[in-house]
């Protein structure tokens, strides 16, 4: 049969309405996740089968409680819809709403009817009707919305069909507007714009004027008569807010018609689960122990897949080595690919973990009590109860985290979250303190229950954010922004959390870090291995050099290999560079082949393990079973006999890596969302002063 | 003059005016607006952000936004 071209569908609707639940219904795990070309914004398709002939082409916008844009991933809903050459122009659009909320979601509803382009209104959580005692009368509101309904219950998997039913006759809906807006607000006004703007329908002439700096699709031509307009007229503000008031009004009359709610049905679960989530108290103590339990469980629950993937990559490169031609090729393989995506792979559960948590916070609506409870405390600092989320959202990986920040509105308390969001402990750490934890910290119990190498672990995440708070006490002093701070949070009821939701989003994020941590990563190991495996000519003469030295003395094969080996590494580039750098890091403890692991590291904090283990393993030649851990734990400084991991460098590499700023793409994202070089600049050299200054005290109390 | 800043928990009101020079649109988009019945649900621990219920939504604010917007108690 044949196929038609997929109907481009776009789901819009308010925050907290189910809409991601519906597309994960409607799309299964056929989603791609990409980007908005200029700008980071997670952008979610899928496919949809309607009919035998027909497929739709589903995408997910940003949730938005209006077509006017407060935020940068809620501009795309604007761009999307208001610019008909954009690729992702629909063809239909669907407004997802909820039974409680309706109110406020059809006041969305209501600007998307204007745009001309076949709307639905899908209604969610019909399910729960008769339990919130809500009746709702849907013939006559789909002749005063001038829309088709359809009601389903996303979580239940029911009303799909029907939408998708539905959605083939999209040619014979109504597309007329629901309000005339332009005589409601100002007739006189109107009258001008629709005599500058012929060539533009009416509504969407008021959003160009009013949402001028976020369409980046306009002409120039378009900007000039925009402006001229914006001159004529001072009264644009006072226009939108008529506007706002009047589609209310509409909204109210009509749903006294078509929509009733019995107060005696009403439960008080949400009234009784605020008062204890947001109590004086008990409040904090709840989000204290969540806190608690997702560390422990980071800890705890990671280590145990952890360290079965950190044995399966030992096992395999030693496996490459022994049954591949031996050349080139293998020992770039065996020593520097597959030890480089352990160093990736070996993440996966922890962040998996750390995603599944933050996800639950987010859909049970939990984390906007945490937002309400801390907003107070978190202004003292010069942030904003918003910032808690990039905060915690930290503790997995900085990038998303700082994107999290975007819903921030005064631009100080934004700045100083996107600012300071990189102390907090990421994953990308985790391996660092992991490794040497376990190598200078005994396994010792403290009081008989708390392990010692976990309260070490627990000391270094309470170090990051404690230095994420000093800091931004400092910046709030330092920095001179006069803002408009402006906060306003929806409470949205309590939910159970979707299974299917949860799956769906843990596997695309740690597809997505992986993958894009992956690239710099292999990258990196196949050059490190270059750079380790060739060298000037004191590396090619190696053997000779070697040779001569221990001419007469009594030695064993192994011994005069290993001492080849050593000196291969020691002459090849790599070793050239660390020791080029080996006095500035010598007061900190560190020798010169840690030195490499930390300029490798100024890409991803992570690579730091990785590094270590291609190095280790170029320069070894014999026992090739052996794990990342075991071999640094074998190292040892050739002038003092000591080993190279001890308490004192270890303690003071820990310390180095609390502070110090080291990810490209913390940085290149920094960048980006503060338009300006100023600040991630600010963030490497302060950063970077903070870790090397600690880092040496530390080394010097301890050795 | 009453302003949400000065409601108890569980008191309601009529919002009058808006006290700002600017008015943030986001807020009247979010449902509070002139007219509207509102009431406080509940305070923070440090008695700041102000959790309330105005024309269906269950929104919060900051206590200085909150001291901006004029209502009659009922």
């Amino acid at each position: 049969m044949l196929q038609n071209t997929p109907l481009k569908v776009a789901l819009v609707g308010n925050p907290n309405t189910g809409k991601t639940s519906l597309f994960n219904q409607l799309t299964g795990l056929k989603q791609k996740v990409g980007n908005y070309p200029g700008i980071t914004v997670d952008k979610k398709q899928g496919s949809c089968k309607l009919s035998d002939s027909q497929t739709a082409l589903i995408s997910d916008l940003p949730g938005t409680y209006s077509i006017n844009p407060t935020s940068i991933d809620e501009t795309l809903v604007l761009e999307t819809l208001l610019d008909a050459e954009n690729a992702d122009f629909p063809n239909v659009i669907i407004v997802v709403a909820e039974i409680e909320n309706l109110k406020r979601n059809l006041l969305l509803f209501s600007q998307i009817k204007e745009l001309n382009v076949p709307t639905l209104l899908v209604i969610n959580m019909a399910d729960q009707l008769k339990r919130k005692g809500i009746s709702i009368d849907i013939d006559a509101l789909e002749k005063e919305l001038k829309t088709k309904i359809v009601l389903i219950s996303a979580r239940k998997n029911q009303g799909i069909d029907t939408l998708k039913s539905e959605l083939l006759n999209y040619k014979d809906w109504d597309t007329s507007p629901l309000l005339n807006i332009a005589d409601k607000i100002d007739a006189c006004f109107f009258k001008q714009v629709k005599k500058d703007f012929k060539d533009v329908p009416l509504y969407k002439a008021w959003l160009i004027i009013t949402q001028q700096e976020y369409c980046r699709f306009l002409s120039d031509d378009m900007h000039k008569r925009i402006d001229k307009i914006k001159d004529s007229c001072d009264a644009i503000k006072k226009f939108q807010h008529k506007e706002t008031i009047y589609r209310y009004q509409k909204i109210n009359e009509i749903l006294k018609k078509t929509y009733k709610v019995d107060q005696s049905k009403a439960t008080d679960t949400r009234a009784r689960l605020d008062a204890i989530l947001t109590h004086r108290i008990f409040g904090y103590a709840i989000f204290a122990g969540i806190l608690f339990l997702i560390f422990q469980s980071i800890f705890d629950w990671a280590s145990v897949p952890m360290d079965i993937i950190d044995q399966f990559f030992a096992e395999l490169s030693s496996f490459a080595k022994t049954n591949m031609p031996p050349g080139v090729f293998t020992s770039l393989i065996a020593e520097g690919i597959i030890p480089g995506i352990g160093g990736v792979v070996i993440f996966i559960p922890q962040i998996a973990i750390l995603f599944l948590f933050i996800a639950t916070l987010e859909e049970t609506g939990y984390m906007s009590r945490v937002v309400f409870l801390m907003d107070k405390i978190m202004r003292r600092y010069g942030m904003s109860g918003k910032s808690v989320i990039p905060l915690i959202s930290g503790t997995a990986c900085a990038i998303p985290a700082i994107m999290a920040a975007r819903n921030i509105s005064g631009w100080k308390e934004r700045l100083i979250t996107i600012l300071v969001t990189p102390f907090t402990t990421c994953s990308a750490r985790i391996p660092v303190y992991a490794i040497i934890i376990s190598l200078i910290i005994p396994d010792d119990k403290v009081l008989g229950i708390f392990n010692l190498q976990g309260l070490t672990l627990f000391a270094l995440y309470a170090l990051g954010f404690a230095a994420a708070i000093f800091s931004a006490m400092l910046l709030n002093r330092v920095l001179k922004i006069k803002q408009r701070s402006f906060f306003i949070i929806e409470m949205p009821n309590y939910k159970l959390p979707s299974i299917k939701n949860l799956i769906i989003t843990v596997i695309e994020k740690t597809k997505a870090f992986v993958f894009g941590a992956g690239k710099i990563i292999l990258a990196l190991s196949i050059v490190l291995w270059f750079l380790a495996s060739s060298g000037p000519a004191a590396y090619d003469n190696a053997a000779i050099t070697i040779n001569e030295q221990t001419q007469g003395s009594n030695i064993s094969d192994d011994d005069l290999a290993h001492k080849i080996a050593s000196y291969k590494l020691e002459n090849s580039y790599i070793g050239i560079m660390g020791k080029t750098i080996e006095p500035v890091i010598k007061p900190l403890g560190y020798d010169w082949k840690i030195g490499i692991a930390l300029i490798s590291s100024f890409a991803a904090r992570e690579v730091f393990v990785g590094t270590l283990a291609t190095i280790y393993s170029v320069g070894d030649d014999g026992d090739d079973t052996a794990t990342i851990k075991e071999r640094m734990r074998a190292e040892v400084n050739p002038e003092t006999g000591e080993k190279v991991f001890n308490l004192a460098s270890g303690m003071s590499l820990m310390m180095y890596y609390v502070f110090a700023m080291q990810c490209i793409g913390t940085l290149a994202i920094v960048k980006r969302e503060t338009n300006s070089w100023k600040w991630p600049i600010l963030q490497v050299v302060g950063m970077g002063i903070l870790a090397y200054v600690t880092a040496m005290i530390t080394f010097m109390i301890l050795s | 003059m009453h302003t949400i800043a000065s409601l108890n928990v569980g008191e309601r009101g009529i919002i009058e005016q808006f006290l700002f020079d600017s008015i943030p649109l986001q807020l009247l988009e979010m449902g509070c607006l002139p007219g509207q019945e509102v009431k406080l649900i509940q305070l923070a621990p440090l008695y700041d952000p102000l959790y309330i219920k105005v024309n269906g939504s269950h929104l919060a604010i900051r206590k200085e936004t909150a001291a901006q917007i004029r209502i009659t108690k009922l």
